[in-house]
């Protein structure tokens, strides 16, 4: 079932959570709302959900306008950040209990909502737990069993509110991955939130990425970290360098130095304007000598850290901003850098972008 | 030693020596001696006292009284409680304070007053006669009494359970499908009756040995609205105190038996909840 | 009621005033149902403590403002509100010693027998006030061996100032006792352990970090005691033997000149002890809500993030 979010809008008192969101969600995806607290991720999902009343706005399932149906009525499937299972009903009883709720005419007999716990349970694996209570469970086989209850009805949608927040790291990754095989098997609608940007990245067939109560930008995984809409979304998804230039003639000057502007977006008139030039730490090159035309800068080497993966080269740029740079071992090996050393750093022209302000 | 666990903190054996002191002497030998009396009895003397009509009356009305008035304040105080906890109306933080008066005010002023208010020429006693309702002088104006003094227990109770329930709980069971009747039954109700059932035991327990709120509007005639506390009372001004004593031990074997009963409530509601 | 102890051990949500910003459920009761109940519990308190307290101002004032004032000037009535006083001026203190001690013995260390040394504290909650006096007179009475003894040597404590002071010990210790428990529990030991580690002494400490963190709660506990300690009726009456201008308390005189039918006189000696519970109801208020008890950190920032992710 497809979602649409129209020009959502919803305040808590002087609090604005969501200015104007809209939104649309294709049946079958699997869709992340990525932000940081206070970005109105939460709310956005809550009140698809039914469990919050936008100010304005509407929510269509399917073309149908839901937003006057309750939460009750809506038969989406919601995952709470901290599980909410309950406590007094072992882990049977809490998957059937959405079976055992269904008004008479529909509800099944015991006999098939037993089977239909048992098949849920063996899905997510924990069938051997089914006559335990939640307190004697662990934090990645409460989330299992909070997603067998709330599958159990059917849901056409499927929320996850911070579905691993609560988690430690490993089992952070083993739920993540069975997540992604669970939706590719079942193909429900599934809408989840949060904050770790690997996990949506890796997760999701789309993501959404929100900050203050708007959407900065909608895309594929490869769309929002490789052409980010905005400073926003460039900064948020991976590591960057963020520099003070200037722009002159249309072109991007940082110190001496001229840079291609990779158009689109922020273009606009330039001129005798401030900018703020971003570049991710591995596009910057290191030279020893100066590269043909004057498309880099100088900079001074002030600490080189080699243990990981790549090596990590901090430098001072000419102009004084603070430089951080990625490169691989063979290359750090070729140069023979040392602290103070004096060096040219060239910025891979088609990944630098600029924000105008 | 009795410590179970050292600690640096200091005056373990004073604090502990002067509370024991101190509970002996105004907790422990008193209540020794009522004993001690007691056995003064022979038990054939102790089951004639203790089961003359008189006396079985007495128990028959604090009992029952106490019953009702703790089953109302149940039904009542739930009611408050929930309201208090989870709606918005104006005044809410004064009536929240005002549950606490029968804790502060003394009971011979709350006898005196619920007299005055019931009979048959005050203000609500006036209505109530009319419709043919006598509340003074009758088993009634002691269930009247005892709904007062133990109204703040089963509000007090639980409150606090109500204001820590998770509303994620229902929520979720919302979006599993469940109307509001079946939350409240199947969520918010397994929560509460623990609770519920400590507030009514608490409420109970304290309708029962009440004597000044009562003794006022009660009429104390002997047979038909005389409370246990009260014959107590008079059999120690005939000086008859051994039957006094008869009569008390019973009270306090009652009373002793509620204090359990709670305990083993607590003790059930706290698993529940820590779990 | 030793569970009521350990409830409050448990959770102290009912120290702390109700959080404000609540998440509202987006199930909830219909509106009309909603007003229902409210209208229900507003009758029922309304009905049962509103009207009483009202009905003892008006009855007091029946016969006008004068009568009023001269039925507190009674040479009698002062003599009931100066053995109140008295009775509470070495009840109140000492209790407050009581309290002090066992909220220290009981949060800070873990021993064989706590949970009967909590029981036996609230005791005097179950016991009946009449009882509660029986007990005094059956040990101290003229009639028992004690009380014969203490009567050779001229010492009369039943049917005396003594014995009712004794009663009202009896009946009040707890109090205090049942306010700091959970205060000591819930604001920890902790600062307590640094002042020993830097150096201070037992007393020091106490004096010093302990006290002031728990200065509302014992200020609340010895308003309470003070109230119950005024208005104890049940267990004073047992004892006090009901010698007019001896030995009433304000209380027993209010019973005294009610069955003599002078009801004005009466309500307006029951007047004054309702005011002094309103007043105890209002610090209360104020004493607690202010208090520096640790809000539940994960309730506040879970309901926080809630409202602003």
């Amino acid at each position: 079932m497809s979602i649409e979010v129209r020009n959502v809008r919803k305040t808590f008192g002087d609090f604005v959570a969501l200015e104007d969101v809209s939104l649309e969600i294709a049946t079958g995806e699997l869709v992340a709302l990525l932000g940081l607290s206070g970005s109105g991720k939460t709310t956005l999902l809550r009140i698809i959900a039914g469990l919050e009343i936008p100010d304005r706005g509407t929510i269509h399932f399917h073309g149908e306008d839901a937003s006057g149906r309750s939460a009750r009525e809506r038969k989406v499937g919601f995952v709470f950040q901290h599980y909410a299972l309950f406590r007094h009903m072992t882990v049977f009883e809490n998957v059937a209990f959405g079976l055992r709720v269904q008004p008479r005419k529909l509800r099944r007999s015991e006999r098939e909502i037993a089977a239909r716990v048992h098949d849920l349970l063996k899905l997510v694996q924990v069938d051997f737990l089914a006559s335990r209570c939640p307190s004697q469970l662990s934090g990645g086989q409460r989330q299992r069993v909070a997603l067998a209850r709330t599958l159990a009805v059917e849901p056409k949608v499927l929320l996850l509110d911070e579905p691993f927040g609560a988690l430690d790291a490993k089992v952070r990754q083993e739920l993540r991955r069975w997540l992604k095989r669970l939706h590719d098997e079942l193909r429900i609608t599934s809408v989840f939130v949060t904050h770790d940007q690997e996990e949506a990245l890796e997760l999701a067939n789309r993501v959404v990425v929100m900050n203050a109560g708007r959407v900065e930008q909608i895309g594929t995984a490869e769309e929002v970290y490789h052409h980010p809409a905005n400073a926003f979304v460039y900064n948020f998804l991976g590591n960057v360098n963020l520099f003070h230039g200037r722009v002159e003639n249309g072109k991007v000057y940082l110190g001496d130095t001229a840079v291609e502007v990779q158009d689109t977006h922020e273009r606009a008139h330039l001129n005798g304007n401030k900018a703020l030039v971003y570049v991710r730490p591995h596009f910057l090159d290191i030279e020893r000598t100066p590269p043909e035309g004057n498309h880099c800068f100088r900079a001074t080497v002030r600490n080189i850290n080699s243990a990981g993966p790549q090596v990590k080269v901090e430098l001072t740029a000419q102009w004084g901003d603070l430089v951080q740079v990625e490169i691989d071992h063979e290359r750090y090996q070729a140069l023979g850098l040392a602290i103070g050393a004096e060096v040219f750093l060239r910025p891979r022209e088609k990944k630098i972008f600029v924000y105008q302000i | 030693m009795l410590l179970k666990r050292r600690s640096i903190l200091p005056g373990f054996s004073l604090t502990l020596g002067f509370t024991l002191l101190y509970l002996s002497l105004i907790v422990l030998v008193p209540l020794s001696t009522i004993f001690l009396k007691t056995a003064s009895l022979s038990w054939g003397q102790f089951w004639l006292t203790i089961t003359s009509p008189r006396v079985m009356a007495a128990y028959r009305l604090s009992f029952g009284a106490s019953l009702a008035s703790a089953m109302i304040n149940s039904v009542f105080g739930l009611i408050v409680a929930w309201v208090l906890v989870r709606y918005q109306f104006p005044a809410k933080g004064i009536i929240d304070g005002l549950v606490d008066m029968p804790f502060a005010l003394p009971t011979a002023v709350a006898g005196i007053t619920l007299t005055a208010l019931y009979a048959s020429n005050g203000w609500i006693g006036h209505y109530l006669e009319l419709m043919g309702i006598k509340v003074v002088f009758a088993p009634l104006g002691v269930v009247v009494a005892l709904i007062f003094v133990g109204l703040p227990f089963v509000v007090r109770t639980v409150q606090p359970v109500l204001e820590d329930l998770d509303p994620d709980f229902e929520e979720a069971a919302a979006t599993l499908g469940a109307d509001r009747l079946q939350i409240i039954l199947r969520i918010i109700a397994p929560a509460v009756i623990p609770a519920l059932l400590t507030g009514f035991a608490l409420s109970f327990a304290r309708a029962i040995g009440e004597y000044g709120s009562v003794i006022f509007i009660s009429g104390n005639m002997p047979m038909r609205t005389e409370i246990v506390p009260l014959l107590i009372m008079s059999k120690l001004e005939q000086f008859d105190y051994a039957g006094a004593t008869a009569i008390a031990v019973v009270m306090l074997v009652a009373s002793f038996l509620m204090l359990l009963t709670v305990n083993v409530l607590q003790r059930w509601s706290s698993r529940r909840l820590t779990a | 009621m030793a569970s009521v102890i350990r409830l409050k051990f448990e959770n102290f949500s009912w120290l702390i005033p109700g959080p404000a910003n609540r998440r509202r459920p987006a199930t909830g009761e219909p509106v009309l149902v909603r007003m229902i109940l409210i209208g229900i519990a507003l009758a029922f308190l309304g009905l049962f403590l509103v009207v009483p307290v009202v009905a003892v101002f008006a009855q007091a004032l029946q016969k006008g403002v004068a009568a009023y004032f001269a039925a507190i000037s009674e040479p009698e009535a002062w003599s009931a509100i100066r053995l109140t006083l008295l009775t509470v001026a070495i009840a109140v203190p000492l209790n407050l010693v009581f309290g002090v001690a066992a909220a220290w013995a009981i949060a800070r260390f873990e021993f064989v027998g706590k949970n009967i040394l909590i029981t036996l504290i609230d005791l005097p909650f179950a016991v009946s006030p009449i009882i509660s006096g029986m007990l005094f007179v059956l040990l101290l009475g003229a009639h028992s061996p004690l009380g014969a003894w203490l009567a050779s040597h001229g010492i009369k404590i039943i049917f005396a100032v003594p014995g009712i002071v004794l009663a009202t010990l009896f009946v009040t210790f707890p109090i205090t006792a049942r306010e700091l428990i959970p205060i000591m529990v819930a604001v920890g030991s902790e600062e307590e352990e640094a002042a020993m580690v830097l150096g201070a002494n037992g007393w020091h400490t106490f004096l010093r970090v302990t006290l002031p963190n728990v200065k509302w709660g014992t200020l609340y506990g010895a308003v309470l005691c003070n109230a119950r300690a005024m208005g104890e009726f049940g267990a004073v009456s047992v004892v006090s033997g009901h010698i007019r201008g001896v030995t009433d308390t304000m209380p027993l005189y209010v019973e005294i000149i009610y069955n003599d039918y002078n009801f004005v006189a009466a309500f307006a000696v029951a007047s004054l002890l309702t005011l002094l519970a309103l007043v105890t109801l209002l610090l209360k208020h104020f004493l607690l809500s202010g208090s520096a008890i640790p809000l539940s950190s994960e309730k506040t920032s879970e309901t926080v993030e809630r409202i602003a992710a």
